[in-house]
């Protein structure tokens, strides 16, 4: 019906450290059949208050809706949305590769000194890749290292920061008073 | 617990006391100011049960025949006197009962706090005797939950719990408890909550908003209100009519909204949606300003929201923000609590009358007559009518009755033609629409109300979805008077049928019992009247009665409600016949 463009959300919902608020925050996404691309749950810059990072594609009528109905719930402080340009953002993997061909292939070492990826443990058997960066970057470096074998891979859910200040803590003051 | 409550009145805190869980669960009610609660005992909530029954002299409880029904009665209860209703069940299947009525006030903003039972915080997530995950189930059709598994946090929840339901826009409320922390004894005191940090209940009035909406309404030629329940939850009945008054704007209200504004106020144009009236569905769609208040406009409200008000421009007032543009695109949203933001509107309104746009009211609504009211009302074909039934329960009541409805064709023409005197006389399931809301709301109405005449109408298909509530009638002496319009057949989905499934009848004819025979199994009153001449006099009868009464009118089988919006069709297409 509508012609506006669908594209990536990040968005970000200061909460209350409450079970159960998982559940009636992806009640929401769920009940309009919103695809959740990641999902990230961490503590916030303030004591007590969790944040989730949610990144969704959507239209943006719809996606001012649903933050309504996210900001709606008793447990939740604030909710915003930002687009990938008003935000940095981040996602994190693991590869598991076999140790062997870390001295076989140099191939691999020059990928993974290319990509700024990390190695965090070698031991006889294996040893582990981490790498921070844009989905892309990952993708990338996966595809690399797919010809050689990978024995795991994992990614994270994006984790972002707005450039815009969100000011919880001031609005946690204004409730306070 | 991790909701920070930022402001609370000590009621109790002086002289803390050892008590167990269950006891506190009594004194958090009586510090609420619970008098009457409406459920069903079972294993996982029995330690509550056993203290209500040592304060039964100050807290009454309600054995209804159903979970189901405790829920509904709640919601009566809170429907007809604006506070909080309380249901309770045990474990299991005790709490999935409960869920069509949490759906329910969820839906129609209705205050409820339900307690549930839960089995042993050792037992919980082992598939234990009546287990089941009632938070997790009842997540997305509550305001809020919490368990409870340490008797020490009974006070701080069911404190939350009742401001939750209450505030802002009201809702239902779910406590479970599990059986240890029921047994547990603590050190009690209560503490009323009177904020969440987390939580803003009213949006504060932006007046640069009431500004411009004031501006609009004083240039607009030819306004239009439609109220909803917001006006009835937020008790600005006299701020809307005096506004209404001032501006000479034509009002007209959603089904939740009816009686706030008395029936027979000149500026009363009738009920807008799929059911409703003539005029005001047919000028939503010539109106020049529209001012929404206190409604969401529910699709069986808009039809078609394509073609819905696109000329006009779009006022709402409005509690929760969330409701704004999710519907209708707003030209100006006065959010904020709609007593506030209409006492400031009016010192800002021009007066007016707009007498040509009022006679184009009374112009449709003579064709409406003609086409609809007349047949319904003052039929000469030989079928009772179920508009002839309310027209004589108007006349008898003086419209001073509480009319409790079910759902389906009786509850169209009860909204349509019911007269109100007072607000909060309309009681009915609306956005949900649940078959066998009506009586059991009906008792909770009238418990709460035991002043007032309470009709409870229903059809004989959602009658008999709750019948089993006439034991709690009789047990409770509650004097209900209960209506059953039957017409052998669920009269709604069989209109459709034969207006949309080329007369299949699939599944929708009753073949119905002896419905005076099971009322008078419950040692209730009881006449059956199937012909007009006997009507009055049948009617006269129930309405003096001291006691409840049950009377059933068979209506004419097939008889239709109109006018009608088809689904998906526009409010300009609303259909005579």
């Amino acid at each position: 019906m509508s012609t506006e463009e669908k594209q990536l959300y990040t968005v970000s919902i200061y909460t209350e450290n409450n079970i159960g608020l998982l559940n009636r925050i992806s009640a929401i996404f769920q009940r309009r059949h919103i695809n959740i691309e990641s999902i990230n749950s961490s503590v916030s810059e303030i004591e007590g208050v969790s944040r989730f990072t949610i990144v969704v594609n959507l239209e943006e009528k719809q996606m001012k809706k649903v933050i309504g109905q996210i900001e709606k719930q008793v447990e939740v402080i604030k909710a915003y949305y930002h687009t990938d340009d008003e935000t940095i953002y981040q996602e994190s993997c693991m590869f598991k590769v076999l140790s062997d061909l870390l001295f076989e292939e140099r191939q691999i070492q020059n990928i993974i000194k290319e990509s700024n990826a990390r190695i965090v443990t070698v031991n006889k058997e294996f040893f582990v890749i981490e790498k921070s960066g844009r989905k892309e970057e990952i993708e990338l470096l996966y595809r690399e290292l797919k010809p050689f074998g990978i024995l795991q891979f994992t990614r994270s859910g994006r984790i972002s920061v707005s450039k815009q200040p969100m000011k919880i803590s001031e609005m946690l003051e204004a409730f306070n008073q | 617990m991790n909701t920070e409550t930022i402001k609370s009145t000590e009621v109790l805190a002086a002289n803390t006391e050892r008590i167990s869980g269950s006891e506190a669960v009594i004194k958090c009610l009586l510090a609420e100011g619970v008098d009457i609660l409406y459920g069903y005992p079972g294993g996982a909530i029995m330690p509550v049960y056993d203290e209500l029954y040592k304060y039964q002299d100050k807290l009454h409880h309600v054995l209804t025949r159903h979970e189901q029904g405790a829920t509904h009665a709640a919601q009566g209860y809170a429907r007809i006197s604006g506070k909080v209703g309380v249901a309770i069940a045990t474990s299991g299947p005790g709490a999935t009962n409960l869920i069509t009525g949490i759906a329910d006030a969820q839906i129609d903003s209705t205050p409820m706090v339900c307690i549930t039972g839960q089995v042993g915080s050792h037992l919980l997530g082992s598939d234990a005797f009546q287990e089941t995950d009632i938070v997790g189930i009842s997540t997305p059709v509550t305001k809020w939950n919490h368990q409870i598994t340490k008797a020490s946090q009974i006070p701080e929840v069911f404190a939350k719990a009742f401001y939750i339901a209450k505030s802002g826009r009201p809702g239902p409320v779910l406590i479970d408890i599990t059986k240890d922390a029921q047994f547990e004894e603590f050190d009690f005191s209560y503490k009323k909550c009177e904020g969440i940090r987390s939580y803003k209940p009213v949006p504060d009035v932006d007046f640069e908003k009431v500004q411009e909406a004031a501006n609009l309404i004083n240039n607009a030629k030819m306004p239009m209100i439609v109220w909803g329940q917001g006006v009835i939850l937020g008790e600005a009945e006299n701020e809307l009519k005096a506004v209404i008054e001032k501006a000479g704007i034509p009002a007209a209200w959603t089904i939740l909204g009816a009686s706030a504004i008395p029936t027979s106020h000149p500026l009363n144009i009738g009920m807008v949606g799929m059911h409703g009236n003539y005029a005001p569905n047919k000028l939503t769609n010539e109106c020049d300003v529209l001012i929404a208040i206190g409604m969401r406009f529910d699709d069986r409200v808009t039809g078609n929201l394509a073609t819905y008000a696109k000329q006009a421009k779009v006022i709402h007032f409005e509690i929760d923000p969330a409701e704004v543009d999710k519907n209708v695109k707003t030209d100006v949203a006065v959010l904020g609590d709609s007593k506030e933001s209409l006492a400031h509107l009016l010192p800002l309104l021009q007066e007016k009358s707009h007498p040509d746009w009022h006679q184009e009211f009374k112009d449709l609504y003579a064709i409406e007559y003609e086409k609809v009211i007349k047949n319904d009302l003052h039929p000469t074909k030989e079928g009772l009518t179920m508009g002839e039934v309310l027209k004589e329960i108007n006349i008898q009541s003086k419209g001073e009755a509480a009319i409790v409805t079910d759902v389906g064709q009786h509850q169209m023409i009860a909204c349509r033609y019911a007269e109100f005197n007072q607000t909060k006389s309309n009681i009915t399931s609306g956005g949900l629409g649940t078959m066998g809301f009506g009586l059991p709301a009906a008792i909770g109405a009238k418990m709460a109300a035991p002043e007032r005449e309470v009709v409870s109408i229903s059809g004989d298909g959602g009658y008999q979805m709750t019948i089993q509530e006439l034991g709690t009638i009789f047990q409770q002496k509650a004097a209900v008077k209960v209506v059953v319009l039957n017409n052998d057949f669920l009269g709604m989905v069989r209109q459709w049928q034969q207006l949309f499934f080329d007369k299949r009848y699939a599944s929708t004819e009753m073949v119905n019992p002896d419905f005076v025979a099971i009322a008078k199994g419950y040692y209730l009153n009881a006449r059956k009247v199937t012909k007009r001449e006997d009507l009055k006099e049948a009617v006269a009868e129930m309405m003096a009665s001291k006691e409840a009464y049950f009377l059933e009118v068979c209506v004419e089988k097939e008889g239709n409600v109109f006018p009608m919006i088809p689904t998906g069709a526009s409010v300009s297409d609303i259909r005579l016949e």
